[in-house]
């Protein structure tokens, strides 16, 4: 292949390097208005009035919206397809608020500084209610978070359950008391935030035509103008919403956060509106990753594999229930996918809490059932006194192997039947153990103050959302045999505007630079459901092949054509008849434009995927354990992954290493503290701990090769895969290290040298 | 009040408001290169050369920069070339969303002007102001190193 599997340099890379004005809010608006957001101060409150008179008489503050402004309607925030999965339990502005941030009002000011000013002069009379903190409090709660009854969708109101749902294959039951052995354990994982480093932010204006214009930092645009639409009852025809560069979203900008804030001002007053989060805001005011706490059983056969797996997912989804039920879909599916088990059975309920709300974050619930089930394998494993590597040997799927799990469990409905048509976990397994230096640092007898220890994990994820993601791309040529390539996929760093560049470069034979992408402008461009569920190389790539192909039929039977042949053959940019006459791109172009059989050359296609091939990973950590203080240092991380044939190399590490410290966060210094009032605490860079560049262990990332051949070029995904395995590989290296078994993250320093006293 | 300082080469003359921050001020001014991330001094998205040393423009009140020399990435490179380290940064792969990227190019760049060759302790030590979310540094520690 000429460029597949090719270091390319990313498409808009110059511009960003140069610090072009390429990002939401690097545009400069006459007449625009600033928005701010008034947040509770109470985790539950009913609002008996709001008085913003004072706010509205200063000069400069042109608007202040509030419930009053809008449609008792209900919606989610979740930027999924329709119908969505997530219960509609929310409104634009409530009379309710159900957490310390939700959104009470929203001022329209001549300057931020007006906005925030404004704020401070709205009076709330809020009557406080009784507040739920504790998920494993909510299902038996006597107070009801959700009792309205516009709401929709919601599982059992009453009992505070936002989603449920339970499936079993095969009978778990009696597998588990015919098993030879039986283990179970109980993992959690915290509250932790996306964080990407550019915040939320939304424009929106009225444009010549008396179109509603809405430029925002988005993971799904196309999703946002559906909602945005409902939400205030505009026709979608009505709305435009371009997608520019976007400074990260990791799930975050899955959401329709505040594009719905600046529509409905810019409605009313006829005024462009910009809302951008701060930091702050991002911290208690946007999403979250769902916490879990996830129960396991396992049996095994005496031959250590495995009978049988029973799971119970206990998933908090703060106050709304945004993502609730898909999110311990993937919690479930992903992990059930991992193992050979004839038996396996999953009870999960999505409660209600008083906290922020949880949403869509890499890994969509993977990270948190990978979490315990690569913890419980390697409890198993020390306990039976085998290699942990050894028994996931024994265990994992292999290419040939049907997925049950897949078939009835999908993304909020039924699934679709899987089978496993590509792997490489168990190079990805081997080639680790090599880069790490298993045996040797694993056997080393453990003694000092700092101690080490390695620790393994593997995990798989999927490629889209089957028959759910679909992509659409128009492909159309210029003279000088460039393309135009309009993706409705949305690149949100991650490169995919180049990787679809690649592939449509392979197929027509031409240089990358040659693909003049436009994306994610759903005036412009075709149809995509977005970027999330690792789905953009996979289902949007197939778009752009079948585009690229249909353009190449064209650009052939054109050439045949011109060249008076029969028969005739594509080679890098010309058509070539049998007897060797050719003929360029360029003139085909250039004479079917304007003298001979004259037509635009351009296609268009759309892809949707019913399988969706799990990448798989294996992730090695070697930590040093202080027996004295009880910190954690991670010395190195080596992370294999089957993406199948990867598209660019440069950019699949790129995910790897950059998905590798968001786990390391969860299992070491992120997650969001509350007080017993439900505020939360470390509301900045400061209070809550990312990764910076003097944090990092070594990085060693790996590809293995694969041919999916239901993917593009053999592609399958590679962006969410990589996050899956480094939490559980560093709590199994902490045990390898000192002999504590840490079950809740994030592993602390207190916690962990309390676990360590008692075991003297 | 009234300034006067030096922006990517040029002299500038300027009435401006107390209270207002050298990130404000600059992006008012159509620098959109300097990227608000925090507001704190936490992130480092802001990042500006001030008399040539790294510092977070949203710290900065803008009545402090007079007579002084404020650089943005947007000096870096002429129409046609890119600075060195802005090359690095794309051949190696260290831009993903690039939204951190000009912060940590400055960082890199102040770096250099003190340190012309510095070693991975100094780079990551030079970055360490500069959070990023997508790349886990690995590949903007090599492309300043290079």
């Amino acid at each position: 292949m000429r460029v597949i599997g090719k270091k390319t340099v990313r498409v808009d890379g110059r511009a960003l390097v140069k610090g072009k004005p390429v990002f939401a809010d690097d545009i400069e608006i006459q007449n625009l208005l600033h928005l701010k957001i008034l947040h509770s101060p109470h985790a539950h409150a009913r609002i008996r009035s709001i008085d913003a008179s004072e706010a509205l008489a200063m000069e400069g503050v042109v608007a202040v919206l509030t419930h009053e402004d809008f449609a008792p309607h209900y919606f989610t925030t979740a930027g999924q397809g329709y119908p969505e999965p997530s219960p509609r339990d929310m409104r634009v502005l409530d009379s309710v608020v159900r957490f310390v941030g939700d959104r009470v009002a929203v001022v329209a000011a001549e300057s931020p500084e007006l906005a925030a000013e404004a704020l401070a002069k709205i009076r709330v009379d809020y009557e406080p209610l009784p507040a739920i903190f504790d998920s494993r409090e909510s299902m038996k709660s006597s107070i009801v978070i959700h009792p309205e009854p516009g709401a929709t969708g919601i599982y059992d109101a009453e009992r505070n359950i936002a989603a449920h749902f339970d499936v079993e294959i095969g009978n778990v039951d009696k597998a588990l008391e015919e098993s030879e052995h039986l283990y179970e354990g109980t993992y959690s994982t915290p509250y932790v935030q996306q964080a990407s480093i550019e915040p939320h932010i939304s424009l929106s204006w009225w444009d010549e035509n008396d179109r509603l214009v809405i430029r925002t930092s988005t993971q799904v645009p196309f999703h946002v103008r559906r909602i945005v639409a409902e939400m205030l009852d505009l026709p979608i025809g009505k709305i435009r919403v371009i997608k520019p560069r976007l400074g990260g979203g990791f799930g975050g900008k899955q959401e329709i956060l505040n594009e719905e804030l600046c529509a409905a001002v810019t409605l009313k007053t006829g005024f462009p509106a910009r809302l951008e989060y701060t930091r702050e805001e991002e911290f208690y005011a946007a999403r979250t990753r769902h916490p879990q706490t996830v129960k396991l059983r396992i049996g095994l056969n005496q031959d250590l594999t495995i009978n049988a797996i029973d799971m119970d997912i206990l998933e908090n989804t703060g106050a709304y229930g945004a993502h609730a039920l898909t999110v311990m879909s993937v919690t479930a599916q992903k992990t059930l996918s991992l193992y050979r088990a004839p038996n396996v059975r999953v009870n999960a309920n999505a409660v209600y809490t008083n906290l922020p709300i949880a949403g869509a974050y890499r890994g969509y619930g993977a990270p948190q059932g990978f979490f315990a089930l690569e913890v419980l394998m390697d409890e198993i494993a020390h306990d039976l006194g085998v290699d942990p590597i050894d028994l996931r040997h024994k265990n994992y799927v292999r290419v040939g192997d049907e997925i049950p799990i897949a078939r009835v469990l999908g993304e909020g409905r039924e699934g679709f039947p899987m089978k496993i048509l590509s792997s490489g976990l168990e190079e990805c397994l081997e080639e680790g153990k090599k880069l790490i230096g298993w045996e040797k640092i694993r056997s080393k007898p453990k003694s000092g103050i700092i101690r080490r220890g390695v620790g393994v994990a593997i995990a798989a994820q999927g490629s889209g959302i089957p028959g759910i993601d679909m992509g659409s791309v128009f492909l159309k040529m210029n003279e000088d045999a460039s393309f135009n390539m309009l993706v409705g996929a949305t690149d949100l760093g991650t490169g995919s505007d180049t990787a679809l560049a690649q592939i449509a470069a392979e197929v027509l034979e031409v240089p990358v630079e040659k693909i003049l992408v436009y994306s994610s402008d759903t005036d412009l461009t075709p149809f995509d459901t977005g970027a999330y569920a690792s789905s953009t190389t996979y289902v949007s790539g197939g778009a752009v092949k079948k585009a690229a192909e249909k353009v190449k039929a064209q650009l052939l039977e054109l050439g045949k054509k011109l060249l008076d042949v029969k028969a005739a053959t594509i080679k890098e940019g010309y058509v070539i008849g049998d007897s060797g006459e050719k003929i360029t791109y360029r003139e085909i172009c250039t004479k079917t434009f304007y003298t001979d059989e004259q037509t635009q050359i351009m296609a268009t296609a759309s892809h949707v995927s019913y399988d969706s091939p799990p990448p798989f990973n294996a992730t090695f950590a070697e930590v040093a354990v202080d027996i004295e203080t009880g910190i954690v240092t991670v010395n190195r991380i080596v992370s294999v992954t089957d993406a199948g044939q990867v598209i660019n190399p440069q950019m699949a590490e790129g995910q790897a290493e950059g998905a590798i410290p968001q786990s390391l966060g969860m299992a070491l210094s992120e997650y969001m503290i509350f007080d017993e009032k439900g505020v939360p605490l470390n509301r900045d860079f400061f209070q809550y701990h990312i990764y910076t560049a003097i944090d990092m262990p070594e990085i060693v990332t790996k590809f293995i090769s694969t041919n999916e051949p239901t993917g593009p070029f053999g592609a399958k995904a590679a962006a969410e895969i990589p996050v899956n395995g480094p939490a559980p590989a560093v709590v199994n290296a902490i045990y390898n290290a000192c002999g504590v078994r840490m079950r809740k993250l994030p592993v602390t320093p207190e916690e962990l040298l309390e676990e360590l006293s008692k075991q003297k | 009040m009234r300034i006067r300082f030096v922006l990517n080469g040029k002299p500038v003359e300027t009435d401006v408001s107390p209270g207002q921050t050298v990130l404000e001020f600059l992006r008012a001014r159509g620098i959109h290169s300097v990227k608000y991330g925090c507001d704190k001094g936490e992130c480092g998205a802001c990042t500006v050369l001030v008399d040539g040393k790294a510092q977070n423009a949203c710290l900065m009140l803008v009545h402090t920069i007079n007579n002084k020399t404020i650089e943005t990435v947007d000096s870096l490179a002429d129409r046609h070339h890119l600075h060195p380290i802005q090359r690095e940064f794309l051949e190696r792969g260290a831009v993903q969303c690039g939204y951190c990227t000009p912060g940590m190019i400055l960082a890199a760049e102040a770096l250099y002007r003190e340190d012309p060759h510095p070693d991975e302790a100094a780079v990551r030590d030079a970055l360490a102001g500069n959070l990023c979310r997508c790349t886990g540094y690995v590949k903007p520690v090599e492309a300043v190193r290079k």
